[in-house]
């Protein structure tokens, strides 16, 4: 290669890597900002700043939403499978909102570990699948666990 | 093979190239892109849990794909105008930037019209989508930058520093959902993985992103033979073809 152009690749190339550096770096610095919810174990921790306003995600756990039927009032619990957070909600829940399924609440922490929400938005995840598949899923997993005793005295027996 | 790269750099024998290769990009890619996006939105299953607005996916991930490949091609096209000085980089870039753009609004229009019912917000300002905004800015800062400078050897220059200034966001966007928590799924398509849907769903899908490469093979062609015209409109070759055509 010609040695003008040498240089010229190298001068850009040290471009490249120093902007790159300062970004890497700006953005470490900013990760509280660039994360859009906290974790149920990082507000467990104490991470999450008290009456601020936050969001928190993760998944809602089976069998833990609570509905008022007097009013619209919901209550749930958030997990990431190591620690859940108690969310209370007042509003409509967008359509994709069911237990198993991830979700991300703004609101703020009160001072007794619930979490008072003004807005549930739904996550989905990466994952599609045509109904009937999702039928035979479940079936699958209702079968296993209609039958508890085959697998416990499997293992017990053995 | 310098020889090979630095003939690719003349714009008329570039013009030639384009000019035989258009026809063949512009059929297949059509057949691909409307067998696919036929295929996805009217012949696909539906999903499990969205029902039938998840096919808004047939669309916004090939944008979303093209938007992001297309910068990375604009990179590579900058820094060849850096070091090499080559007049042909400059003209892909200029030429394909508004490409870039629109099917960067696309992607962010699509995901925010999913959204809604989806998530139940047109909008958030998590990292994967501010980071698909910026993309958008970056497209129409190089565009404005390019008609901004008249000179077209600075123009050039100043274009291709931004651009590589911008390909730092690439990486951003792509990661954005892995380090850090957003509201934006991760991948659904990985390469090292199968993805997570099923064949009858992906082979629609991988058959639109593959189509709307090619269209934009067309589209990249056809606007840089225009911006070759337009530049090189003195030189005896481009003269001679325009009285050719007028006979």
């Amino acid at each position: 290669m010609h040695p003008i152009r040498k240089k010229r690749l190298t001068i850009v190339l040290f471009l490249l890597v120093g902007v790159s550096v300062a970004v890497a770096l700006t953005t470490y610095a900013l990760r509280q900002n660039i994360n859009l919810f906290y974790d149920p174990s990082q507000i467990a921790a104490g991470e999450a700043p008290v009456d601020v306003r936050i969001r928190a995600g993760g998944m809602v756990e089976e069998g833990s939403v609570q509905r008022d039927p007097e009013s619209l009032k919901v209550e749930f619990k958030v997990t990431d499978f190591t620690s859940s957070v108690l969310v209370e909600y007042t509003g409509i829940l967008p359509d994709l909102f069911a237990e198993g399924q991830g979700v991300v609440a703004m609101g703020r922490m009160d001072g007794n570990g619930r979490f008072v929400a003004d807005q549930v938005l739904a996550k989905h995840d990466e994952n599609y699948m045509p109904p009937e598949v999702n039928e035979a899923l479940e079936k699958a997993a209702g079968k296993r666990a209609a039958m508890p005793g085959a697998t416990g005295e499997s293992s017990a027996g053995y | 093979m310098w020889q090979i790269f630095h003939k690719l750099g003349s714009p008329k024998w570039f013009f030639g190239i384009a000019s035989t290769l258009m026809p063949w990009l512009l059929v297949a890619g059509a057949a691909l892109l409307m067998t696919g996006i036929v295929w996805g939105l009217v012949f696909a299953p539906q999903d499990y849990l969205q029902g039938n607005s998840y096919r808004i996916i047939f669309i916004h991930v090939p944008s979303a794909f093209l938007a992001q490949s297309v910068y990375i091609m604009m990179a590579v096209a900058a820094l060849v105008t850096l070091v090499w000085r080559m007049k042909l980089a400059d003209v892909f870039v200029t030429a394909v930037a508004p490409v870039g753009a629109v099917l960067t609004f696309l992607a962010l229009f699509t995901g925010a019209v999913w959204g809604k019912p989806t998530w139940g917000t047109w909008w958030i300002w998590d990292a994967r989508l501010t980071s698909m905004l910026i993309l958008l800015f970056l497209y129409f800062g190089v565009m404005a930058l390019g008609a901004a400078i008249s000179d077209e050897k600075s123009s050039a220059r100043a274009v291709a520093v931004l651009v590589l200034v911008g390909v730092v966001n690439i990486p951003i966007i792509k990661y954005s959902v892995e380090w850090w928590n957003t509201l934006h799924q991760p991948a659904t398509f990985k390469l090292t993985e199968k993805p997570s849907m099923p064949a009858e769903m992906w082979v629609p899908l991988l058959l639109s992103v593959l189509g709307l490469y090619l269209i934009f093979g067309w589209l990249a062609c056809l606007r840089m033979q225009t911006h070759i015209l337009a530049r090189e409109g003195r030189t005896r070759w481009v003269k001679e073809l325009v009285q050719a055509r007028g006979n």
